[in-house]
């Protein structure tokens, strides 16, 4: 009975939306390409929406899900990128079929990729928040350098590698649909319950018996590997392979895109994945030389203002005016009035509506906590 | 030997400055200000902007130390001030934006290649065998009298021991009359005055400037906070010193030389293994 009512949830248009997203640029891209009508650039950038919206997703995992700051997710893309696209060219002497060199060798980029994803989950267990964003960082930066200065890997000229040629966005999107399939599964189970409870609250979780090393440990790995196919993705459109593309700056543009489409939320980070992709692509050229800033400074605006509306605790009547998802709730409840319970009537018997944050964490909203010139509700003085 | 241990503590001196910012605006206001490293960015600009107005290069260094408080004041205000409260991802973002912001600014207005700015030249001196730069010296004493400045400062004057009580505790310093908000008003004053010097010094030993010039000294500077334990004062200058030192040894060795960028986050990323406070950090105990 069980297993009937799961797949009647799987067919629910809140859990297909993101399959039916990426299902419907595959299959309108397809038609276009049968008719003759999808010019090359529009099939590169396809494919570059492909491993944009991989490399969303997974730091999504990371930041939104987690919870931990991730600032190297452009460093695990730059090993599956190196490393699998260096096996490719030896495989390509090996095989002869274009697409099984390309499947393994995404999967040799995203294995190695996600060791290395094992070794800095490791420190994760140790630090917290802003110390793991910096050692993310920093093994970005390494893992940047190191390949710099490797001659196998063609040093700071960097790894030629064979292109895939136009078609390489069926693969690409065909690989987002698995991993989607995948990374949405594993949220909506057991397992990602017990990581966003680790977000929520560390401490609680621990206490509720849910194994923080396995999980968080289990959460770099999974996205790292994601982002390591991303890269071999991207070195199959982009010859040559060079150290200087996977900065520091473009860890940060995969977190604009995960912020922007709000953490914790794949189908947000999709869209503005296939967003900003977009944009960066019609920006690149149309605005001629130092211009270019220009696109930085409209990303740097928009990053502010998503974050200070998203976050800022004087805003928070406008954002319940103003959000939608509320406005759809209050509907559903003015439907059937009897499911809607007085709290405050009852509220020696069911204290529901009090917030877990305010009791259980003093760590991260120290200053809710004790507001000195708010006094309980229910005091009288 | 000795002239690249010099050029290391010189360095160094640098990065503990900016380092100084970082780690004072973090015990106050808790937050990673990600755009202190393009302070000095705008101050460098500032330099070059009263150079090409035929301005001496002392009014320069004076408009740049004003222009950067202004700045840090002003990116304080309207950057991080409505997110006082929430939650330190968030800030930390936001700072990511403003970092952005800053650099594409100065692209659209300065362009995006690195523009010479020749603020002094200065000749060698000989010590024990070694040439030393004139230049090098004056940064490794100034900064030296800063950071005794910036010491004397948070321990005695009131508003410093307002800054060390809002970072001990910030509910309680107010509950005692402490103005929170401009002693954080403060802090970011001084942090970015404290990028502008870092600014100056950094242009006596590169004499160039471009829109990314604070990026990397900036995460470095943030990397040697941690190191010497975020919060921490004398961690901050001790973090920037051991960098700039290491930095330029195995600059100074040829093998070495490429990766020196992987070994100093590498030594970040070992010292916060064994240590993930860094050096000196204070053990904070986690509560439920």
């Amino acid at each position: 009975m069980n297993y009937f009512k799961n797949i009647k949830n799987a067919f629910k248009f809140k859990n297909c939306i993101n399959y039916i997203i990426v299902g419907a640029m595959l299959i309108i891209s397809l038609v276009m390409s049968s008719m003759g009508e999808l010019p090359r650039s529009s099939a590169d950038l396809l494919a570059q929406m492909g491993y944009s919206i991989l490399l969303a997703v997974s730091l999504n995992l990371v930041v939104g899900f987690l919870g931990e700051l991730s600032l190297g997710h452009a460093g695990f893309m730059c090993v599956g990128a190196y490393i699998g696209c260096y096996f490719a060219n030896s495989l390509y002497e090996v095989i002869d079929s274009k697409l099984l060199v390309l499947i393994i060798s995404m999967l040799i980029g995203g294995s190695v990729a996600a060791v290395f994803g094992l070794i800095i989950g490791l420190p994760a267990l140790r630090l917290k928040g802003d110390y793991l964003a910096i050692v993310t960082l920093a093994f970005g930066e390494i893992v940047r350098t190191i390949f710099k200065n490797q001659p196998a890997f063609g040093a700071a000229l960097g790894l030629s590698t064979k292109r895939f040629g136009s078609d390489l966005y069926i693969v690409a999107l065909i690989v987002v649909l698995i991993s989607l399939f995948l990374i949405q599964n594993i949220i909506r189970s057991k397992h990602g319950r017990a990581i966003t409870a680790i977000r929520d609250n560390e401490i609680a979780a621990k206490a509720m018996g849910i194994n923080i090393t396995y999980y968080k440990l289990f959460v770099f790995v999974f996205a790292a590997f994601f982002a390591g196919v991303a890269g071999v993705i991207f070195g199959s459109k982009v010859t040559p392979v060079t150290y200087s593309f996977f900065s520091f700056n473009y860890s940060i543009e995969i977190l604009v895109m995960v912020v922007l489409g709000g953490m914790g939320n794949i189908t947000g980070s999709i869209i503005s994945a296939v967003f900003i992709t977009y944009l960066n692509f019609q920006l690149q050229d149309k605005l001629p030389g130092e211009l270019a800033a220009l696109k930085y400074l409209v990303y740097a605006i928009i990053l502010i203002l998503v974050v200070i509306y998203n976050n800022a605790p004087k805003l928070a009547a406008l954002r319940e005016k103003l959000s939608i998802s509320n406005a759809i709730s209050s509907k559903k409840k003015s439907k059937n009035p009897a499911a809607q319970h007085d709290d405050k009537n009852r509220w020696d018997v069911v204290p529901t509506k009090i917030p877990m944050d305010e009791i259980v964490s003093t760590d991260l909203k120290q200053e809710k906590a004790y507001t000195p010139d708010k006094p309980e509700k229910g005091g009288t003085e | 030997m000795l002239s690249t241990l010099f050029d290391g503590l010189s360095l160094g001196a640098i990065y503990a400055l900016i380092a100084l910012g970082y780690t004072m605006v973090y015990g106050i206001a808790k937050m990673l200000n990600f755009a202190h490293g393009d302070i000095i960015m705008v101050g460098a600009y500032t330099i070059l902007t009263t150079l090409t107005m035929n301005g001496h290069p002392i009014i320069g260094v004076v408009a740049a130390v004003l222009v950067c408080t202004v700045a840090g004041i002003v990116i304080e205000k309207v950057a991080y001030k409505p997110l006082r409260g929430a939650s330190p991802l968030a800030v930390l973002i936001t700072a990511i934006g403003v970092s952005y912001f800053l650099q594409s600014v100065a692209q659209l207005i300065f362009g995006s290649k690195s523009q010479a700015v020749q603020l002094a030249s200065f000749g060698t001196v000989k010590i024990a065998n070694a040439e030393i730069n004139i230049g090098t010296l004056i940064t490794l004493v100034v900064g030296a009298v800063i950071m005794i400045a910036l010491t004397l400062f948070v321990k005695y004057t009131r508003t410093g021991r307002a800054m060390q009580a809002v970072s001990e505790d910030r509910g309680a310093a107010q509950l005692m009359g402490v103005n929170v908000n401009k002693i954080i008003m403060i802090t970011f004053a001084i942090g970015s005055a404290l990028a502008a010097a870092a600014g100056v010094f950094y242009l006596l030993q590169i004499p160039a400037v471009s829109p990314t010039l604070g990026s990397m000294p900036g995460i470095k500077a943030f990397a040697a906070a941690v190191i010497g334990g975020i919060g921490s004062i004398p961690g901050a200058m001790l973090g920037g010193v051991v960098l700039g030192v290491v930095e330029k040894f195995a600059l100074s060795v040829p093998a070495l030389a490429p990766y020196a960028t992987a070994i100093e986050f590498a030594l970040l990323i070992l010292i916060l293994l064994v240590r993930p406070i860094g050096i000196l950090g204070k053990k904070r105990r986690e509560k439920v």
